[in-house]
């Protein structure tokens, strides 16, 4: 059985190889071919989910060493896999997701010129995620992180004759590379200070170790988490990653590769729990993520955009959780699963919009459409209620459970982070509701020709006459049914006598934290607050019509417009005080380093050219220096003599 | 003899403070003449006198061996390489490497007063004198000595010798690299050159004399250059043929005409008899 | 009259030489100068055998004209065929260290 943990990587990858070395011969079955091998990874996780049903809670931890990877003296790595009921948990949910995902791509691709290359990629991206999550060592995680960030590069800038898009993905890629240099630090710093890379050793070390060292370890491990899953600094990607295909920006950019920081904090408790500034950090980080990514979504009319602030908003619940420690781990990913149930519905919804309405991203050109597209409407309603946490669905389980583990922190924190997080449930009921209300309600703006002046977002999509709307194909509505069905359901599942818990618990441990306030007091100030967002959204967009050009807006609502000024402060910042550092830099360069090298080069140029004259090539000049040499030893001798 | 004494005699001393100036002569001659071939010639002169010196200090086969050897036949072989260079190429004594001769002064003078002052200091107011060594023939002494004690020496000298017979040879053999040129070739090329086809004019024709350095002279009167080697040309050497020739040469024809006629009035003379 | 002024002109030969070879141009007067300084060294080995009383001086001064004598050979072929390459025997012009 523990050799299906390799199989389970290395389909996808197989899939990957063949697709993107294949050549046109798989043009036409690409799309077909792809899908079924994220479906046939899907039923290698469900196989081994069954195996490790089997077996006791405390013995569900699969661990296999394939060959040893970099065997130099002290230093070892290998490719090893370690299958535990956390990598369990995110292996059934990128496979599902992902073959869902296939399928639906396999409907909104089919009029793209190169289906079979985004087939691959979307393979690449399974194989490395599968790695990422399945590694038994920081040094194949690593492989894995860096892999889906090429995956989520290409797929980003898939279509790259759009300049925004190959923009995009550069920018997605220096951002994540920040990151990535975090974690490239923290695991070389892992291995100086305990040897190994392996999760086991190093966690069942990590008590044992300085809380400095940890500390640092943590933050760097936090930067990585950051760069990942767009959290606060690192978060100005994801927006602007919205301009990959709408597939990948559910699969990678909602509901797998973003939480991939999630799991290497969840993964890295101990480090976590022996460092508590750190965890400070990561609790505040989650926090501010949270507040931000649910602003920036209110003030989006890029439907995808809006999606994506509530993307960044929520792995804010998660990084939240999972800074909690053992009270929040188990819901940071309970969350995580039916996030990537209810994100990703909401995504493919919007897709399916989009795909409707002559790819028209802009929300205010909507309107009215639930008549014209019941099946989304209905998929994409079910998410929404899901997200906002209506009561029932599984946005609602995960979510309470987070604000109560806020709560639960204790003190002064607790009681910051429990608002923040009650806050951040208000601004999403919000966001959420007017997203619903500006697409499905109210009157049909897209019948309006749009006036020639208006600056416009997306100047090809208006090219062509009025959208028609419609339905999309079966291949594309049934993964928005299966995930409409997760959405609503898995939450419940799990919360069933405390299934979810008790099945991650012997991974991340768990502890009940003391709350200060009820949990019925939490449950019924939630939704409270949902009431209250919902009632905001509806007085606003449902009540009155809503202008198809967005008005001025308060400053708040323009500075969320311009995603709350990350932009700005990275250009201001980094990149003009980066230039100005550089042009330091080049400056000291020229003048120090490249003054002494070549002051030492004209001097010793100068002495060569003095010495240079000895050698004139004249055979006399050679001889007086012999004729002087042999008078000089002549002196030497007389001298010798009289000493 | 056999006792060790400090001074020689006195005939000596004269011919060494003689023939001392000489051979420093002839040195600095060799070093300042401005044409190799005088330097050669002074060069043969200091070694003649250093074959004096050879005798006088009872080296009897070197002296006749530097007489014969160095003067008779280095030397020559010298004067020859210096005809085949060119015997008239005079080096030109400004120096072109700046600094050379102050250095060659100052090495030189340096290298003198050490040698000097090593001479000086070493303990060399007696000597021996040859008279024991000598006793059975300087020839015979020698010869005992090197066919005995360096007769090993002397055969690696012979074979240097003879390979620096062989590598002149191969030094100065010039490989032929193309056929050599037949006659009808070389006067084919003469054709197309241009060149004089017919034979040079002799020198002297209607000349005072038929000498090699005195140009033929054309109907018109004037020098033909053609009639006199170029060698002798560029020398400087060829005789004038001026206005002062031409009377001779006018002198001449009256003198010849006068003969001739005499002999025709000689031979009517004859005729009438 | 001491023997030991020969050695007195023997080193201002030898000197007389060494300056000659160093600020002659002439390869054929600068080998003349170190057959001087050469002729120089054998006068004073003859001078040395007549004031140690043994031949071997002459005997040296003798190996010394034979090598010598070689050399000529060589070193005058060696000028005759840089003066057919370049038609000049200045030592100067072979200043490149190549033909």
């Amino acid at each position: 059985m523990e050799n299906l943990i390799g199989l389970l990587v290395l389909v996808p990858l197989l899939g990957a190889a063949v697709l993107l070395c294949g050549g046109r011969r798989l043009d036409r079955i690409g799309p077909w071919l792809g899908t079924l091998l994220a479906a046939a990874s899907f039923v290698i996780g469900v196989v081994l989910f069954a195996g490790l049903l089997g077996r006791s809670a405390d013995d569900r931890t699969l661990r296999v060493t394939v060959f040893q990877w970099v065997p130099v003296g002290g230093f070892r790595a290998d490719i090893g896999f370690q299958l535990d009921q956390l990598s369990m948990t995110f292996v059934l949910l990128i496979t599902g997701v992902g073959s869902l995902i296939h399928l639906y791509s396999i409907g909104y691709m089919a009029h793209d010129a190169r289906p079979r290359r985004f087939f691959g990629y979307l393979n690449l991206f399974l194989a490395a995620m599968l790695l990422l999550v399945t590694a038994n060592n920081y040094l194949l995680l690593y492989a894995g992180w860096e892999g889906v960030g090429l995956a989520s590069y290409l797929l980003i800038g898939f279509w790259q004759h759009k300049p925004s898009a190959a923009t995009a993905a550069k920018k997605a890629f220096l951002v994540n590379r920040v990151g990535d240099m975090g974690l490239s630090i923290a695991i070389m710093l892992l291995f100086t200070t305990f040897g190994t890379f392996a999760f086991q050793p190093v966690l069942a070390g990590a008590d044992r170790t300085g809380e400095g060292r940890l500390t640092a370890i943590a933050l760097l491990l936090l930067l990585a988490a950051c760069g990942k899953s767009a959290q606060v600094p690192l978060q100005s990607w994801l927006g602007d990653a919205m301009e990959g295909p709408t597939p990948v920006s559910a699969l990678i950019h909602a509901a797998t590769m973003v939480t991939a920081g999630v799991y290497l904090i969840t993964r890295s408790g101990p480090l976590f729990e022996g460092a508590p500034d750190a965890q400070l950090a990561v609790v505040t980080v989650g926090a501010v993520t949270l507040l931000f990514g649910a602003i920036v979504g209110c003030a989006k009319d890029d439907i995808k955009k809006a999606l994506a602030g509530s993307t960044m908003s929520q792995i804010g619940y998660m990084v939240l959780a999972a800074g909690l420690g053992p009270i929040g781990y188990v819901f940071g990913i309970m969350h995580l699963v039916t996030h990537g149930f209810f994100k990703a519905g909401l995504f493919l919804g919007a897709g399916s919009v989009m795909h409707g309405m002559n790819d028209e991203v802009d929300m205010r050109r909507y309107g009215g459409l639930r008549k014209y597209m019941p099946v989304t409407f209905i998929t994409f309603g079910l998410g929404y209620l899901a997200i906002i946490g209506f009561p029932g669905l599984s946005g609602f389980f995960s979510k309470d459970k987070i604000i109560e583990a806020a709560f639960a922190k204790g003190g002064t924190e607790g009681w910051i982070l429990g608002g923040a997080a009650l806050l951040g449930a208000a601004i999403t009921a919000y966001y959420m509701t007017r997203v619903m209300l500006l697409t499905f309600f109210g009157e049909e703006r897209w019948r309006k020709p749009p006036s020639p002046q208006e600056p416009s977002a997306e100047p090809a999509a208006h090219t062509g006459e009025l959208p028609h709307p419609h339905e999309s194909p079966k291949v594309m509505t049934i993964p928005m049914v299966v995930l409409a069905l997760g959405s609503v359901l898995a939450g419940g599942l799990f919360s069933v006598n405390d299934a979810f818990v008790k099945w991650l618990e012997p991974v991340t441990g768990h502890s009940e934290g003391h709350s200060p306030v009820s949990a019925a007091a939490v449950t019924g100030a939630t939704l409270a607050v949902l009431v209250l967002g919902v009632a905001l959204a509806w007085a606003q967009y449902g009540r009155a019509p809503v202008p198809v050009v967005p008005p001025r807006g308060s400053v708040l609502t323009r500075l969320a417009r311009r995603d709350l000024g990350q932009d700005d402060f990275n250009h201001v910042v980094l990149v003009r005080g980066g230039g100005q550092l550089t042009r330091g830099l080049v400056e000291i360069d020229h003048k120090l380093v490249d003054g002494l090298v070549h002051g030492t080069a004209v001097s010793v140029g100068g002495l060569s050219g003095l010495l240079r004259r000895l050698q004139n090539g004249y055979a006399r000049s050679y001889a007086v220096s012999m004729f002087g040499g042999a008078a000089v030893l002549i002196a030497a001798t007389l001298l010798m003599r009289a000493v | 003899m056999s006792t060790a004494s400090s001074l020689t005699s006195t005939g000596e001393a004269v011919q060494f403070w003689v023939l001392a100036v000489v051979a420093t002569g002839g040195a600095l001659a060799t070093v300042l003449m401005r044409r190799a071939v005088h330097s050669a010639l002074s060069l043969a002169g200091t070694m003649i006198v250093l074959a004096v010196f050879y005798l006088a200090n009872g080296a009897y086969f070197l002296g006749i061996a530097q007489i014969v050897v160095y003067t008779g036949a280095v030397m020559m072989l010298f004067l020859f390489v210096v005809m085949l260079v060119g015997v008239t190429a005079a080096d030109s004594l400004r120096e072109t490497i700046r600094g050379q001769r102050l250095l060659a002064g100052l090495c030189g003078l340096g290298f003198a007063v050490l040698l000097f002052a090593g001479i000086g200091n070493a303990a060399l107011h007696h000597f021996n004198g040859l008279g024991q060594a000598n006793s059975g023939g300087n020839v015979e002494g020698l010869a005992a000595l090197i066919f005995t004690r360096y007769v090993f020496a002397f055969e690696i000298t012979g074979a240097l010798l003879i390979t620096a017979a062989v590598g002149a040879m191969v030094l100065t053999h010039r490989e032929r690299t193309e056929p050599a040129p037949t006659q009808r070739r070389l006067s084919e090329e003469r054709v197309r050159k241009g060149e004089h086809i017919t034979p040079l004019p002799a020198p002297g024709t209607y000349a005072r004399h038929n000498a090699v350095d005195v140009p033929a002279l054309l109907p018109d009167g004037t020098p033909a250059e053609l009639s006199v080697s170029p060698t002798l040309r560029a020398r400087g050497q060829v005789r004038d043929v001026s206005e002062k020739a031409l009377e001779d040469l006018a002198a001449l024809e009256q003198g010849s005409r006068k003969y001739l006629a005499r002999g025709n009035g000689e031979r009517q003379k004859g005729a009438g008899r | 009259m001491n023997p030991v002024n020969y050695l007195y002109l023997s080193a201002l030969l030898f000197t007389i030489g060494g300056v000659g070879v160093l600020i002659r141009r002439n390869a054929i007067v600068v080998f003349m100068c170190v057959e001087l300084m050469l002729n120089a060294c054998n006068l004073a080995f003859v001078t040395f055998s007549r004031m140690h009383g043994n031949l071997d001086g002459q005997i040296f001064a003798f190996f010394t004209m034979m090598v010598a004598a070689a050399e000529v050979v060589i070193g005058l072929a060696i000028i005759v065929s840089v003066f057919r390459a370049r038609r000049s025997a200045s030592v100067d012009d072979a200043s490149l260290l190549k033909l």
